[in-house]
């Protein structure tokens, strides 16, 4: 059966409380830790932080832990304005962008930080996407053609440009795959909401030539088929896009391409 | 590190791993039948439904004519094979979903078809029994 209960190695323990001296208005942070190195579970620390001192984002509360208060805390970030897709992780229950995420849309009380569900962890807040985007690698992103190249650019019209929008926003920051149950279980095989989402991004991409094969690629009970459409990749998408209408869209042309 | 030799036992590189063994090339009937079926059921539970209703307070006798109409015995074995196909479909889901263990997985998979068969071959041949015997 698929584990619904954590190995002893993962159970989470208290950690340690840092309090902050003489705060105006201070908020509890409570941010997942574990490190590979001290062979030790990994425990919830609580970081005190005075919101009058700190920038308005979940992202700038975690630099002002790790500048201030505790310089071991690891997380990734870069861009700090949701493009680049570093900073996802588990804020106040849900999968988003640490930078985009602002400290009063979380539910009152303390802010709870974990790293993206069910992935292993490298350390603290990093997860390890190596097989994420090896599934990435896997439906071979990028445009396939077979007619010779033209001597300009491939050309679409602005409709045919439009059936792009809504896909080519993804930045691949694993929210969505993260949140889906399926890939939970079957991620091994199941290539997740946001993998599907780029999949479907180069089925409909009109300069595109190898959509049959883009879906032969596709057509297999576990690599597409469990999607059961409940909607949590949609729901927890930081930038606001679909998967779960991408991936009923590879279903529709599963079925249009056969006999009924 | 000391001279104790390291063995990785896999080398597989992740695209290795994440390409697998492929697509099976199979999925979309699976998904479009269980859809179809959905579909005849919604008409065929109303019906089922109704008849039941309608049977609520009579006899044995009265049952036993009902059931022996030609229609209703049509639609009745109707129901009970698009019944246990969609629910061998959604069973199947589930334990492809839930069963981590390859070879309790296909065990189960192949169990239930076995069971369905069994059950569906058993309510047809209790209605073709009531329908057939005058």
């Amino acid at each position: 059966m698929a584990e619904f209960s954590l190995p002893k190695n993962s159970k989470i323990q208290p950690g340690k409380h840092f309090p902050a001296k003489d705060a105006k208005k201070p908020r509890i942070f409570r941010v997942y830790r574990w490190s590979p190195d001290d062979g030790k579970n990994p425990r919830v620390d609580s970081y005190e932080v005075d919101m009058a001192a700190c920038g308005p984002m979940v992202l700038d509360a975690l630099l002002k832990i790790k500048n201030e208060i505790d310089p071991s805390l690891t997380l990734r970030r870069s861009c700090r304005e949701g493009i680049c897709g570093s900073c996802a992780m588990n804020i106040d229950g849900t999968n988003t962008l640490a930078c985009t995420k602002a400290i009063d849309e979380c539910a009152s009380g303390d802010v709870k930080i974990y790293p993206l569900p069910h992935m292993p962890v490298v350390k603290d807040l990093v997860p390890d996407l190596t097989h994420f985007y090896a599934q990435f690698a896997s439906i071979k992103p990028w445009l396939r053609t077979q007619s010779p190249a033209p001597a300009r650019e491939r050309l679409q019209s602005p409709e045919e440009r439009k059936a792009l929008d809504g896909l080519y926003e993804c930045i691949l920051c694993a929210c969505c795959s993260t949140s889906c149950p399926s890939y939970w279980w079957n991620g091994d095989k199941y290539l997740g909401p946001a993998i599907l989402l780029q999949a479907y991004r180069w089925i409909v991409d009109t300069r595109d030539e190898d959509t049959g094969a883009r879906l032969d690629d596709l057509e297999d009970p576990f690599k597409l088929y469990r999607c059961h459409t409940i909607m949590n990749c949609t729901r927890t998408c930081p930038k606001g896009l679909n998967p779960a209408k991408a991936i009923a869209e590879i279903k529709k042309l599963m079925v249009e391409r056969r006999s009924a | 590190m000391s001279a104790k030799e390291i063995v990785v036992k896999d080398r597989r590189t992740p695209l290795k791993t994440a390409r697998g063994l492929g697509s099976s090339q199979s999925g979309v009937g699976h998904w479009w039948t269980q859809r179809v079926t959905a579909a005849a059921l919604v008409l065929l539970v109303v019906w089922f439904v109704l008849t039941v209703l309608c049977l609520l307070h009579a006899d044995y006798a009265t049952a036993h004519a009902t059931v022996a109409r030609p229609w209703n015995a049509l639609l009745l074995i109707a129901f009970v094979l698009t019944m246990f196909w969609h629910a061998v479909l959604g069973l199947q889901v589930v334990i492809e979903d839930y069963v981590v263990t390859r070879w309790r997985q296909v065990v189960l998979l192949v169990a239930i078809k076995f069971l369905a068969v069994l059950g569906a071959l058993a309510c047809v041949l209790a209605v073709l029994r009531i329908a057939l015997t005058p």
